[in-house]
């Protein structure tokens, strides 16, 4: 079967020192929390126990809170924007200095290959401080009136795909603004986060101007819904984001959520078809699946689908799937448990409904949580794998004969993250692009990511941008 | 024990990333140094190397030109101490290395703030973006002569300009300090070329060079020279900024970027 026999080429991971358990950081230090209890952080890949990490309570992200407000009212709020950016210019050259350690400790913690986390995650990380560095003296200049204001305290939660980039995203722009923050990673994916706290130390970042409390849901409302709190920020899935926009109701608190997708992957029959299919694949089998603006939903024309799928299939083929430290893995491990059970319930629901499911020959590791890529064909619009977010490396394949058909078939949906086009003809994917209802189009490309251009949803995905000049808009009083 | 005799530096030109003397053997007496006395051939020179270096510096993303930059602050805080030898007022060195890190976020923000999508009644896309102008020619100001010289270069450069800059006739030792900065910051060569001379002699062919895109006379004093030399740049259009005497320590906005930038707007229509 296979083409070229490939020897493993697993990256070391003595670039990492894992501590055997983790406290909260808060006002500048790790403490022990005081009314929680722990968490066990495990490699999805080997199901090894990681660290214990410790799970904040109600009285912890209290203390958490506090200490941003002090931080907030004493030193980052009066603090000249000029010397907010050295800060933060001081944390993006640490992340690259220590860029190897933080792929290396977020392939372990989240499964993703190596590959990804090394080449795409950890310089991105880097890239967004790096540009909201440079906003943090120039925001009369962002078209938000001539003296912006911060809001105080941001209250972030993020989730388990991106972990240190979902970071990245929310403290930046937050810090840039002049806010400080109280950020709670992902119960399975906090060692990247605790890892930056460090580097907040190590940039002598004053206290109580980022703090970490790690936890779980609980850990998350009380975060969410703490009086103290100015502004939330959440990325995650649409239904815990319906539930915070809920909580905070009749509260000042400003809003921003970046949630679920199902985005449609559109490809015409004038499109190079091996070029599209590479975007197909990097669309879905990018990070496992695990990935809110995946295009989980491929519209081919009728006239091309033949060669679209017979082209797919034998580059699907190709992809390796294994140990996410080795260098030459494409697809690594589903973070838990309990997202590879949701990915097979749904899955099995698509067999049942009627589609017909195909995965390539793939052996699994025997150990871990892992699922071979998967494409389901003969999908229509009412089948719930073409309807509901499977966040897993599984493809559902529907066609169309017409443009205003395939806006119609993309459209429909409750979500509306983002979209892809894949055509010869510029004016269609103008023409397409506007009559999308999806807060990111690309256009011969798919999961291009860049701090400059903002990123956020329509209808159900979310509110708010984040990235680029409209990113600051969530965080300063306007 | 006999005091140790130091070892005294040679001021030269920076050409192309290279430090050369002056193809003229010619050097002048100022600050108890003798420094370059530049010609008209190592000026043509300097336009030569400023040219070479445009496609690859405005090709470079703006991304990795922003982290340039701001590679140039960390090399100049390291000698601090050397300025401030050399007589630079030190909260004036500051300030100039402070410049570099205000410069340096701009190279990704300046499309955002000064272009965008216009809204034409009809269906096309259309898209203005900023775009770098080719060769500055720079005349620094005399005083201050570091945070006058960074202020005035960095900001034609961030954008993607490359730079031919007279430094200050009167204290150019700080200036040649900082070339020997950027030639350790990861600018590629070319990017800023800068000579050392009389004004008043290499300044007139700067402004007629068919080769050099705009001109800042920012630094220059003289009136009636700075007449002559906007009339010499009119021979090919050349952006002109006017001579001036700003307060150097203040906000310095965006003037000096958009100054030398050009607008270019994409039309594409928009159909199935």
């Amino acid at each position: 079967m296979a083409l070229f026999e490939y020897a493993p080429a697993p990256e070391s991971r003595s670039v990492v020192d894992i501590k055997p358990s983790y406290g909260l950081f808060i006002n500048g230090e790790f403490v022990d929390p005081t009314d929680g209890g722990a968490l066990k952080s495990i490699n999805p890949a080997s199901e090894e126990v990681l660290a214990e990490v410790a799970e904040a309570g109600a009285g912890d992200v209290d203390r958490a809170v506090r200490a941003a407000r002090a931080a907030y009212e004493k030193v980052w709020g009066p603090m000249p924007g000029r010397d907010r950016a050295k800060y933060l210019f001081r944390i993006a050259r640490l992340i690259q200095e220590r860029g190897r350690e933080l792929a290396v400790l977020e392939s372990l913690d989240n499964g993703k290959p190596i590959r990804e986390s090394r080449d795409v995650d950890i310089p991105l990380v880097a890239a967004y401080f790096f540009y909201y560095a440079g906003w943090a003296d120039k925001l009369p200049y962002a078209g938000f009136g001539s003296d912006p204001r911060p809001l105080g305290v941001a209250g972030q939660v993020i989730p388990w795909n991106f972990p240190l980039l979902m970071l990245a995203w929310k403290i930046a722009p937050a810090l840039a603004a002049g806010n400080t923050v109280v950020l709670k990673p992902a119960e399975t994916t906090p060692l990247t986060a605790l890892l930056f706290a460090e580097i907040c130390q190590q940039a002598e970042l004053p206290a109580g101007v980022v703090n970490i409390v790690t936890g779980a849901g609980d850990t998350g409302r009380a975060v969410v819904t703490h009086p103290g709190v100015d502004k939330v920020a959440f990325t995650g899935s649409t239904e815990v984001g319906r539930g915070i926009a809920k909580a905070i109701a009749g509260t000042r608190k400003k809003l921003t959520l970046e949630l679920g997708g199902k985005a449609a992957n559109i490809v015409f029959d004038d499109a190079p078809i091996d070029q599209a299919v590479e975007g197909i694949v990097n669309g879905i089998f990018f990070n496992q699946g695990h990935v809110c603006c995946a295009g989980s939903r491929l519209l081919v024309q009728e006239s091309v689908y033949d060669a679209v799928l017979e082209s797919l299939k034998r580059r699907m083929a190709r992809l390796r799937v294994g140990d996410p430290l080795d260098k030459n893995i494409d697809i690594g491990a589903i973070n838990s448990a309990a997202q590879l059970e949701r990915i097979r319930t749904l899955s099995e629901i698509g067999a049942q409904e009627g589609a017909e499911r195909w995965s390539p020959p793939c052996e699994l590791p025997d150990r871990g949580f892992w699922f071979a890529p998967t494409i389901f064909t003969g999908v229509s619009q009412a089948h719930r794998i073409a309807r509901e977010e499977i966040f897993g490396p599984v493809l559902s394949v529907l066609t169309f004969r017409t443009p205003a058909e395939a806006v119609e078939k993309a459209n429909n949906t409750p979500y509306g993250l983002s979209a892809g086009v894949w055509t010869d003809k510029g004016s269609r994917i103008l023409w397409m692009a506007d009559r999308l209802r999806a807060g990111v189009v690309w256009a011969n490309t798919f999961n291009k990511f860049d701090p400059t251009s903002p990123f956020g949803g329509y209808k159900e995905s979310g509110y708010g941008r984040e990235g680029g000049r409209h990113g600051l808009e969530a965080y300063l009083d306007v | 024990m006999s005091e140790r005799v130091a070892v005294r530096k040679t001021y030269k030109l920076f050409i192309g990333g290279k430090f050369p003397r002056s193809e003229s053997g010619r050097s002048y007496p100022v600050q108890n140094s003798n420094v370059a006395l530049a010609s008209r051939k190592d000026l043509r020179d300097a336009v030569v190397a400023a040219r070479a270096a445009v496609k690859a510096w405005s090709g470079t993303t703006a991304y990795n030109r922003g982290q340039v930059l701001y590679r140039v602050a960390e090399m100049l805080e390291g000698r601090r101490e050397q300025f401030v030898a050399l007589g630079e007022p030190a909260d004036e060195v500051d300030a100039a290395i402070d410049r570099w890190v205000w410069y340096a976020g701009w190279s990704d923000k300046l499309p955002q703030v000064y272009g965008g999508a216009n809204p034409v009644a009809g269906p096309y896309f259309n898209l203005s973006a900023p775009e770098p102008t080719g060769v500055v020619g720079i005349v620094a100001p005399a005083q201050p002569s570091l945070l006058g010289l960074v202020s005035v270069v960095a900001p034609a450069i961030v954008t993607g300009n490359t730079a031919v800059v007279l430094a200050s006739e009167e204290r150019p030792l700080a200036p040649v300090t900082l070339a020997e900065v950027l030639a350790t910051s990861d600018l590629p060569g070319g990017v800023v070329n800068l000579l050392t001379g009389r004004i008043a002699e290499t300044a007139p062919h700067l402004a007629a060079h068919m080769d050099v895109n705009a001109l800042d006379l920012t630094g220059v004093a003289d009136g009636e020279l700075a007449r002559t030399l906007e009339e010499a740049a009119a021979a090919n259009l050349k952006r002109v900024l006017r001579p001036s005497s700003p307060d150097w320590t203040a906000d310095p906005g965006t003037r000096r970027m958009t100054a030398f930038l050009e607008t270019k707007t994409v039309w594409h229509p928009k159909g199935v």
